[in-house]
């Protein structure tokens, strides 16, 4: 395995009920960690208004998909339920491969992204951007 | 990790506007994983020193402006890693081109 070669990197989904903010932070993930990560994101419910959205999360995922995983960052509870909705309904090969974390959803983007940027495993990724929330 | 072998040690003045904050954190930890090496920074040479490649214990280090690096490092290429560091550090991240031409 080339460690090194973006498409075996972790990928990062942001999930949040604004798609302002899940494109905002997004953009921060782009400019302050680069393009080795895979990056997806999705917000606001399938009316265009806040919210999230199964489907669209489960879309994400597979934009961001790579062999290493993906975790996805998420903001308030039905951003968090409807992710982890999302993930039962991969099928078991990926399911495995899938972290919904526990950290704050921009701060958390992005030092995943930057953890991922150098090839860390889904596991180190994960704990990595868990280490933000207060202890 | 061989902590038993004399590491390659090696400072570089922090100069850049924003200190080490949350960008300069992130290039500063991508560039310490691109090596194998065993790779710590501090403030002091009494410590704490903490993981060059953890993007959450670099950024938590806060570092202002004027501020004196310190790192250490152990591994087959120590020597190259805190060399590449020190001369990220000593660009000043790269960053500051842009913002003197904002300002001028």
């Amino acid at each position: 395995m080339n460690r090194r070669a973006s498409s075996k990197n972790v990928g990062v989904v942001i999930v949040s009920h604004s798609s302002k903010v899940a494109e905002g932070a997004a953009d921060m993930v782009r400019q302050m960690v680069g393009d080795a990560v895979p990056l997806a994101f999705t917000g606001g419910n399938a009316d265009g208004g806040l919210g999230t959205d199964v489907a669209a999360i489960l879309a994400a995922i597979d934009r961001a998909w790579t062999p290493a995983g993906v975790v996805i960052l998420v903001d308030l509870g039905g951003a968090e339920t409807n992710s982890e909705m999302a993930v039962e309904m991969l099928d078991d090969k990926r399911r495995s491969h899938v972290a919904v974390c526990n950290a704050p959803i921009v701060e958390g983007a992005v030092i995943a992204a930057t953890e991922a940027s150098g090839g860390s495993p889904l596991a180190t990724v994960k704990r990595t951007a868990e280490e933000l929330s207060p202890q | 990790m061989t902590v038993s072998e004399t590491p390659v040690i090696a400072s570089a003045l922090l100069t850049n506007e924003v200190g080490l904050h949350a960008r300069p954190a992130v290039k500063l930890t991508q560039l310490a994983k691109s090596f194998g090496a065993t790779v710590e920074l501090a403030l002091e040479p009494d410590g704490p020193w903490v993981d060059a490649k953890s993007p959450v214990r670099i950024m938590r280090v806060k570092a202002p402006k004027g501020a004196l690096l310190l790192f250490r490092a152990w591994g087959g290429d120590a020597d190259a890693a805190v060399g590449a560091l020190v001369d990220l550090v000593e660009r000043r991240f790269d960053e500051d081109a842009g913002e003197e031409a904002d300002r001028a």
